[in-house]
């Protein structure tokens, strides 16, 4: 397991390999698994969020009635001519809505890295792969990355909101899902790297406060901000722009803001839109809710 | 964590802990329970108790305790699965001191009269622990095969349940011990590498001076 982004990029010239093998390789040392056994893993993860982005029903709605529908909406307003996001971009906010719906609905979904933050990585993989311009072997390398990035983020800072806020969760999604999108363009480990230091830089110190205490209001919607911040660093990146301050740095930023959080900002569901009227009134009603 | 704790689990949303968490806890204490349950009572503590409706943790509970894992598509029904099946389930707060947030009771019975008490609590991540059995302190997980002997405090209990396991080539992963009070009621919690055969675990119901046995085993099979 890698403590640094940079060891992981160290290890990749050093071995000469890139970002998804070496991270392979590195979970079959540390579970005691086979290659083939890892990446028939990964093939079920990646199968079960087809699943999910495919089986969305823009009917369902939560229990308490705040989400839903609007993935559905996004869907349709994007098949206008006139709609200024009618591509990729278009399909990425309605791919991220459906997928943090579709888990406040109850319905099956991958955890990525958390079950609120689920939406953003799909947003990007599921809109590439169905428009032919990605394949199954790509999708799986650039989860490998994702997943190998991520867990340096959570072995240095947290991917809990209720430690570091949302930047821990939505934060650490973005930052994962464009560092896959640079291994999936083609991109190399450094490039992967600045995509990561840029997404997570973005949307640091963003606090953690769902209305009611509900994994939906505001957590549906900032899948999307999630989702678009990674498309935007990676592209960045792979233009060669660079982050200034260095990933690994990025990280330790993210968790000392983390700490410094007041707890009425993590996922206590008592600070922020939490504390707002309207939140207020939200959780008065459902927990009057028979 | 590894990689796979990192990018999933796969499981039924809104919450790792409030939803995943808890169809895990009902999962382990089916387990424990080692049968279909006739009766559920649960009792909501803390944020469960708070927010608890919102995340289906109540749903997510009766899930487990049907033998659903937290990735079953069958979740949100379970209430009416549980009511097709004929099981009683009545849901409850309770104010507990000193516990862990996301905190469950637990009260089953068994369709054989069997009864057990459980107190569970999510961690996060899906991960559980259970904190009481039959109102005795506990703490284990449920990912190792575990066995529980509920015994009079005095000497020789665990002497004569280790010698077992060892004659059975069944490797102790950890062993912890609890009691009520001196010569009192005791609890022995061993959580094991190897599973333990269910002749053993008779074997162990029998001794004098046990008052009561469970059994977690962990593969799926004998569900």
């Amino acid at each position: 397991m890698f403590e640094t982004i940079e060891a992981a990029l160290a290890a990749c010239r050093e071995k000469g390999l890139p970002l998804w093998r070496l991270f392979l390789e590195d979970d079959c040392r540390d579970r005691g698994v086979t290659a083939e056994a890892s990446l028939k893993q990964m093939q079920t993860l990646w199968t079960r969020m087809k699943e999910s982005g495919d089986s969305y029903d823009g009917a369902l709605r939560s229990k308490s009635g705040l989400s839903g529908g609007d993935g559905a909406k996004m869907a349709a307003y994007i098949q206008k001519e006139d709609s200024l996001s009618n591509g990729l971009i278009g399909e990425i906010i309605a791919q991220a809505l459906q997928m943090g719906e579709s888990n406040a609905c109850m319905r099956r979904i991958v955890a990525a890295p958390t079950a609120g933050s689920c939406g953003v990585l799909p947003a990007l993989l599921l809109p590439l792969y169905r428009r032919k311009l990605a394949d199954d072997r790509q999708v799986i390398e650039a989860l490998y990355t994702a997943a190998g990035f991520g867990q340096v983020v959570a072995t240095r800072a947290t991917i809990a909101g209720a430690e570091g806020g949302c930047q821990a969760e939505v934060g650490t999604a973005s930052a994962m899902a464009a560092a896959a999108l640079v291994t999936q363009q083609g991109g190399t480990p450094e490039m992967a790297a600045h995509a990561l230091a840029m997404a997570l830089k973005n949307l640091l110190g963003l606090v953690c406060d769902p209305v009611a205490g509900l994994v939906e209001v505001p957590c549906v919607k900032r899948n999307v901000i999630g989702a678009v911040n990674a498309f935007s660093a990676a592209q960045m990146a792979l233009a060669g722009i660079e982050s200034r301050i260095p990933a690994d740095e990025v990280i330790d930023a993210m968790a000392d803001i983390g700490t410094l959080l007041p707890s009425c900002l993590r996922e206590t569901g008592q600070g922020g839109l939490a504390a707002t009227r309207t939140g207020c009134d939200i959780a008065r009603e459902l927990h009057a809710k028979p | 964590m590894n990689l796979f704790e990192i990018l999933g689990p796969v499981m039924v949303g809104p919450s790792s802990s409030h939803t995943a968490g808890a169809v895990r806890i009902g999962y382990v204490t089916r387990k424990l329970l080692g049968e279909e349950p006739a009766e559920i009572e649960m009792l909501l503590h803390g944020s469960f108790a708070a927010t608890g409706k919102g995340h289906g943790t109540d749903c997510a509970l009766v899930a487990g305790l049907l033998g659903m894992q937290s990735d079953d598509m069958r979740i949100p029904t379970s209430m009416e699965l549980a009511k097709e099946r004929g099981i009683a389930v009545s849901i409850g707060e309770i104010r507990l001191k000193d516990a862990h947030p996301n905190t469950v009771v637990l009260k089953v019975s068994g369709v054989s009269g069997k009864f057990l008490q459980v107190e569970g609590c999510s961690l996060g991540g899906g991960r559980i622990s259970i904190r009481k059995l039959d109102g005795i302190r506990t703490d284990f997980t449920g990912d190792s095969p575990t066995l529980i002997v509920q015994h009079i405090d005095q000497p020789g209990h665990v002497a004569e349940i280790t010698s077992m396991l060892a004659h059975k080539s069944v490797n102790i992963a950890t062993l912890h011990l609890y009691r009520d009070s001196r010569g009192g009621r005791a609890v022995m919690v061993v959580e094991t590498d190897q599973p333990i055969p269910q002749t053993a675990v008779r074997w162990a119901e029998h001794l004098e001076g046990v008052l009561k046995v469970t059994y977690l085993n962990t593969s799926e099979e004998d569900m």
